[in-house]
């Protein structure tokens, strides 16, 4: 009995407290880099889209969001034909991003994206699409992929040896 | 029964296994590589390591392949042992090593055998620093993908494509870890069940070539369980369709039928779906006008204003079309006015099959069964392109006899032991066709002739196995040899099977194979036949006892009958243009279908059907096995399933069909010979537990984005009305009654090789049995032999008796819509044998003129060696070659000279 | 016609002062909660964010009136109002201050039990109505403990009306002149006090709408105007079960100095805070352990009270 008007003594004297509050917009506070807001996809350190239409990123969403279609140019490279994400459904849970094999969708530090129309929160892939590599400056998929691109053939990734010739019996 | 103990636990199973198998039955997760249920065990990939003790006072043990250790009674094995993890999880990272860090471009990844014993074996990190050896790709041409650094080298490839469906031009090249499989130089291969590679090979290696245009990882593909449309045998489907276009067939496993593998033309035709040419509008064509567009609602509003206004419809119904589109048609036209939408030549032939298989007392061969039988005869038919998975199980079945001379030393499953005891020998398969065919290499005899000598052939092959069939005079000697050995092979097999069918379009050699079928079950053999038709239902067609298409010209002609519905069907390939048009005389003619065809372009009213992909039905196939095959994705916009078309202008029908159930209810009712059709698969009120069956993984993603491009608002998940199905990730995910099996997936078996788990044992029916209902079964009675053999044949001078010659990649209809089949349809020829040709002149590739009914064709020249003389051989409907063939015609051909060639 | 014209007024007088205060306590209640948990709450619409009970109400009254397809569609209309009825009309026998009441009934205290029994009705008929399980729950768990607690809340109050001889309110506030009833009463105001936080389903006894468990208990299907029907029900029992504390225990409109209905305000202000203070501090209760608590010692205490205050009331007389 008596602890129960200790406690209420206790919420009582929060009142005098510090605000815990930041008045956004006026004071606008510092998100770190890992921030988990808006979703861009990034380029490799070639200028190249990274984004090799694994569909991981679909698979892992939580709520269905994300959909792609996978193609291929004539350089053998994959890419998304299209890639939308509707952000009226997006819970900012970062699951794309740890699935994603390449580096290529990432999360950002901006959440200031509202819309009077929910429509116009449906980004395309050139509404994501950004032109540098984002957090991760180094990586290129294609550098230790295993199939062959334009300008990268078999056995010219990193860690392989030249292309065996098959009808070759010497040791 | 042996009982068998697995980490100390007692189970009891079937003898005679090896233990792998023992253990995926008994529901353990045992990893494996080079085993496959069809291809048996090798021991090459060291994957499925176990712990096997003495006894149970064996502390020690040692590790074996469970593949190639039988499991024996009182076997005591140990899956969880430490070191036999250890091991496997070494074997693992040994194959690692090489492997590429493709994932997420590899086609496979999401269905990856190896991606799933990896896991299952829990290797996650590469712990090697050297280099990965590397290979350059060939191009296998348009069906397969080739991606051979991603290789385990498990043999699976070469053991499927060479030991199993006998190419040749696939091989293990080179060694050590540089073993490559390949061809010898990139080239398109050669063999018709290539795509199996897809689906036998565990990694990425092999992958499906169509796939790739339009990539879609397996979670993602909208699945329900279906049946192929491009031949009679009904091979039983899972296509995947996903943002409304279908993009890949696999395989679904139904042992009496296709067993794990599909042929090309069935896993490779299905863009037809997908094809530009589709109609997706009703059409409204006014006399000689262009042909208008209109809305659902106004086609019907003018069907039923029509209807409603003729003197008599005729419907033409079609061997393509579903037993319900059919019959619905039938419903609107009347019995008397319902034609089975096939030359009348076809038709008959379609009537004698039904009715050798319900009065004989030979039972037709499921044919998943076939790969059993130990001594085959085929009479007339090119089964390779005529009805492909045939050729796959016969080719098994030449093993049988020589398998079964090596049984008992050897176990069944022990395939490197099997096939080096069997070597070249093979059991009796004898082959009697005018050309050559594919499967003459591994025939104990074929025989090249006209179709007239080949049903006296089969007549005198009957009259030696019981007397009372009659014989056909005057046989030569060679004849009478051959007959006898065939007569001789049958009698001593233990399953011997007849296989004859519509291809060659000869009534009299479907006689013959029917008497030689009935002599043998008279002598009191399981005797089998198999009886190949041309289309996917064409045997529901012919049970349907609709008229011949004659019936509807004379009808249309004598003004009995203003209007014609034309069902799904191509008119203009069934029968000679000067008929076909005189059909188009009638005021109205209403065409379904869903391509634009010859036919379509003619038809005053076009309704736009869905394709198997977007509608349900029943097809009966060859063996009389009524199938049902399922949505896989909502018909988009205007386009309807025929039936529904049908019923909406049938003013009886409207109210009473409101599912497919209703319809072959009705169905059954009014012909009782489809008693049981609508048993092939549960009703459109079947749940379980409430609930119906997700056609889409609970991995499909992005339900909330796909169409968000279009509107924010995500639309309602389409119903369905019609099954137990359902268009939604909501429902049941776990493994419903085999004909409403909509993929293979089970927790950690992501590949294709989670059916074991589907199975009652490894290798054997689906748990609930395979699906499909048999409409016919022989009647036990003696056989009323056909009595009439033909004469010999005689050519007349200046004439060809003209024979069909199929392609698998060409002849039928809808799979030459796909590029990749296209690409493979050979271009028109006319094929003579070489001494003809120099009869006339001509050398191979010179022009000839044809004169055909339907007027003068000019044609390449083919020289086939075996084409006895005097028979010219016309590749059926390829494109541009399109209704020229009425079998057993006689036909002139002429040289045209260089000059004038090439008009 | 004077004296009608005096009653218009007070009628029109309770119920706008009764609405407004309950609509008013929406944004006191967030800004104390705030305040409470080192916040601020709403402070941007208008001078300290006063106007935000407009918005509120703008948004609010905009919303769709949305009657589930599966509702009772009847029932689920008119639970709202039977929920919000009985309370009204139990503001209108409480005197405010000598000569401001609506009534002047003197069974005021038995219409007040009687009205509150009322209520349990709109709760269990919106539960019902909204036929989904949630709902039903929320309206199941609202219906027993309101019945429960029902029965202490009647008996915890016989001991004012043994002191003070009346159920009339206006005599038992007279009748405190000397000393407020909560020095002799203290266990009854105490009892009275944990009955009335239940009766009106508020925090720490929310268990019908218990949102951790039951979404929103017996309002889980309704949205708009009628939603906030049920949200003005709640601030109006706050405020009728402060005042009562007041007119029972605490001398009413009697003070010194300031006028009788400031006295009244600033009191039933006092306990407002203090029911606000108590839902910024406790959590919520288990089913069970409010209703063991409400049989197994609330209502053996009430008996208690109920016998030594007969017992002295008897023995001084």
């Amino acid at each position: 009995m008596i602890s129960l008007f200790k406690s209420m003594w206790q919420v009582f004297l929060h009142a005098f407290r510090k605000r815990a509050t930041i008045q956004y917009p006026e004071h606008k506070d510092y998100l770190p880099p890992r921030w988990r807001g808006r979703i861009i996809l990034s380029r490799d350190p070639d200028g190249r889209e990274r984004c090799v239409a694994c569909y991981l990123c679909a698979a892992a969403c939580p709520v269905d969001c994300i959909s792609l279609q996978a193609t291929e140019d004539r350089q053998g490279r994959r890419y998304p034909s299209f890639f939308r994400i509707n952000f009226s459904r997006c819970i900012f849970c970062g699951y794309c991003e740890e699935a994603c094999p390449t580096d290529a969708i990432q999360l950002t530090p901006d959440f200031e994206m509202c819309e009077y129309d929910r429509q116009n929160l449906v980004y395309e892939k050139e509404d994501l699409l950004i032109s540098g590599p984002g957090k991760y400056h180094d990586y290129n998929f294609y550098r230790v992929a295993g199939v062959a691109i334009g300008g990268k053939d078999k056995g010219g990734a990193q860690e392989e040896e030249r292309p065996t010739d098959p009808l070759e019996l010497a040791p | 029964m042996v009982r068998i103990f697995v980490d100390n636990k007692q189970h009891e199973i079937e003898a005679g296994q090896n233990l792998l198998a023992a253990c995926l039955s008994l529901g353990f997760d045992l990893p494996y590589f080079c085993w496959h249920p069809a291809l048996h065990s090798v021991g090459a990939c060291r994957q499925c390591a176990v712990k096997q003790f003495r006894d149970e006072h064996d502390t020690r043990g040692r590790i074996v392949m469970a593949c190639m250790t039988p499991a024996g009674e009182g076997v005591r094995i140990s899956i969880d042992d430490p070191e036999a993890r250890a091991f496997r999880a070494g074997v693992i990272e040994l194959m690692m090593l090489n492997h590429p860090h493709d994932c997420p471009v590899c086609d496979e990844g999401g269905e990856c055998h190896l991606q799933d014993m990896t896991v299952m074996t829990g290797h996650s990190r590469r712990r090697y620093r050297g280099k990965k050896r590397t290979f350059h790709n060939q191009d296998l041409g348009p069906f397969v993908n080739h991606e051979m650094n991603r290789c385990i080298q498990c043999y699976r490839c070469v053991r499927f494509y060479r030991d199993y469906a006998g190419g040749s031009d696939l091989g293990a090249f080179s060694l050590r870890s540089q073993v490559y499989f390949g061809r010898h130089e990139s080239g398109v291969l050669e063999s018709e069940f290539s795509g199996n590679l897809a689906e036998v090979c565990p990694t990425g290696v092999f992958t499906d070539k169509s796939l790739k245009r339009h990539y879609t990882r397996k979670w993602d593909m909208q699945t329900a369980p279906s049946v192929c449309m491009h031949c009679a045998l009904g091979c039983n489907i899972i296509p995947g369709s996903r943002y409304g276009s279908l993009r890949r067939i696999s395989n679904r496993f139904n042992g009496q039928v296709n067993g794990y593998f599909l042929c090309d033309r069935g896993r490779f035709g299905y863009e037809f779906v997908n094809s530009a040419r589709r109609l997706r509008r009703p059409l409204l064509r006014k006399a000689g006008g262009a042909p208008a567009p209109v809305s659902a609602a106004a086609a019907l509003r003018r069907l039923r204003g029509i209807i409603a206004g003729c003197r008599g419809i005729v419907g033409i119904g079609s061997p393509r079309a579903s037993l319900e589109a059919n019959y619905a048609l039938r419903r609107l036209a009347g019995p008397d006015r319902f034609v089975s939408g096939v030359s009348d030549g076809g038709q008959r032939l379609a009537r004698l099959a039904v009715r050798i298989l319900q009065t004989g007392p030979a039972r037709s061969v499921p044919p998943g069964d076939i790969h059993k039988s130990d001594a085959v005869l085929v009479l007339g038919e090119d089964v390779t392109n005529f009805a492909p998975m045939l050729d796959l199980a016969l080719r098994q079945s030449v093993r049988q006899r020589p398998l079964r001379d090596a049984a008992g030393a050897i176990p069944p499953w022990d395939d490197t032991a099997s096939r080096g005891a069997v070597q070249q020998r093979r059991g009796p398969l004898f082959i009697a066709t005018p050309a050559a065919a594919r499967l003459d290499a591994i025939a104990t005899a074929a025989w090249r002739a006209a179709p007239a000598e080949i049903a006296r052939l089969g007549f005198m092959v009957a009259s030696l196995l019981d007397q009372d069939a009659p014989a056909a005079a005057g046989q030569g000697a060679e004849e009478r040899t051959l007959a006898a050995a065939i007569a001789n092979a049958l009698e001593e097999a233990e399953r011997p099977l007849v296989i004859s069918g519509a291809g060659l379009g000869s009534e009299a050699v479907l006689e013959a194979a029917a008497n030689v079928a009935w002599a043998l079950a008279e002598s009191g053999r399981p005797a089998g036949l198999c009886l190949t038709l041309p289309e996917a239902n064409s045997m529901g067609a012919a049970l349907m006892e609709g008229g011949p298409l004659s019936l509807a010209v004379e009808a249309v002609e004598s003004g009995e009958a203003d209007t014609v519905v034309i069902l799904e069907n191509d008119l203009y390939r069934r029968a000679e243009p000067s008929i076909v048009n005189r059909l188009f005389k009638a005021r109205h003619v209403i065409a379904i279908d869903s391509l634009d065809n010859s036919t379509t372009e003619r038809a005053s009213v076009v309704l736009p059907a869905a394709t198997f992909a977007e509608s349900d039905g029943t097809l009966v196939n060859s063996e009389g096995r009524a199938q049902r095959y399922f949505k896989v994705m909502p018909p988009l916009g205007d386009v309807m399933e025929s039936w529904r078309w049908l019923a909406g202008i049938t003013p009886a029908a409207e109210a009473a069909w409101q599912t497919i159930d209703d319809v072959i209810g009705d169905l059954e009712k009014e012909l009782p010979v489809f008693t049981g059709a609508g048993l092939a698969a549960p009703g459109a009120d079947f749940r379980i537990g409430g609930q119906k069956v997700a056609r889409q993984a609970r991995s499909y993603s992005g339900r909330t984005a796909m169409s968000a491009n279009l509107s924010v608002n995500e639309p309602q998940s389409p119903a369905d009305r019609d099954s137990p199905l359902a268009f939604s990730m909501e429902g049941f995910q776990g493994q419903p009654p085999p004909p409403l099996i909509p993929r293979y997936w089970e927790p950690g078996w992501n590949s294709a090789q989670a059916l074991n788990k589907f199975q009652e044992e490894v290798g054997g029916p689906l748990r609930g049995g395979d699906p499909g209902k048999r409409l016919i079964e022989p009647a036990r009675r003696r056989p009323h032999y056909f009595q009439q053999a033909p004469g010999p044949f005689s050519r007349s001078a200046g004439r060809w008796l003209l024979v069909p010659l199929y392609h698998i990649f060409g002849s039928e209809e809808l799979s030459v819509f796909s590029p990749g089949i296209r690409q493979l349809a050979p271009s028109p020829y006319l094929a003579l044998s070489p001494s003809d040709a120099a009869g006339l002149n001509i050398t191979a590739g010179g022009l000839v003129e044809l004169q055909t009914p339907a007027g003068f064709i000019r044609l390449p020249v083919r020289l086939i060696d075996a084409l006895p003389a005097g028979v010219a051989g016309v590749p059926v409907c390829l494109p541009g070659l399109e209704g020229i063939v009425s079998p057993g015609i006689f036909a002139g051909i002429n040289a045209v000279s260089e000059g004038a060639g090439g008009a | 016609m004077y004296s009608a014209v005096i009653s218009l007024i007070t009628i029109f007088g309770v119920i706008i002062a009764a609405l407004s205060v309950s609509a008013g306590l929406i944004w006191l209640e967030r800004r104390l909660l705030a305040l409470w948990q080192d916040r601020y709450g709403p402070n941007r619409v208008g001078p300290f964010g006063l106007l935000q009970v407009l918005a509120d109400m703008i948004k609010i009254l905009s919303k769709e009136d949305w009657v589930p397809p599966f509702a009772d569609a009847a029932v689920f209309v008119v639970a709202p109002a039977a929920i919000i009825v009985p309370v009204l009309l139990t503001f209108a026998i409480i005197t405010y201050a000598p000569g401001i009441a609506v009534a002047d009934l003197n069974i005021g205290l038995l219409f007040f039990l009687a009205m509150s029994s009322l209520a349990v009705y709109g709760v269990v008929l919106a539960g019902w109505a909204s036929d989904s399980k949630y709902s039903l729950l929320g309206s199941m768990r609202a219906a027993a403990q309101m019945l429960s607690y029902e029965v202490f809340m009647s008996l915890s109050l016989m001991g004012v009306v043994m002191l003070a001889g009346s159920f009339d309110l206006k005599n038992i506030v007279e009748a405190q002149k000397g000393l407020w009833y909560v020095v002799p009463q203290f266990s009854g105001m105490l009892i009275f006090l944990t009955a009335g936080i239940a009766e009106t389903r508020r925090l720490p006894f929310d268990l019908p709408e218990a949102e951790g468990e039951l979404v929103a208990g017996f309002h889980a299907e309704y949205s708009g105007m009628k939603f906030a029907l049920f949200f003005v029900e709640e601030y109006l029992g706050i405020t009728l079960i402060s005042v009562l504390i007041c007119v029972l225990f605490f001398g009413g409109w009697q003070g010194p100095l300031l006028p009788p209905l400031a006295w009244l305000a600033i009191k039933t202000l006092f306990f407002i805070c203090f029911f606000i203070l108590l839902r910024a501090t406790f959590p919520r209760p288990r089913y069970d352990q409010l209703m063991s608590f409400g049989w197994k010692v609330m209502l053996p205490l009430a008996l208690l009270n109920l016998v030594v205050t007969g017992g002295i009331v008897l023995a001084t007389r």
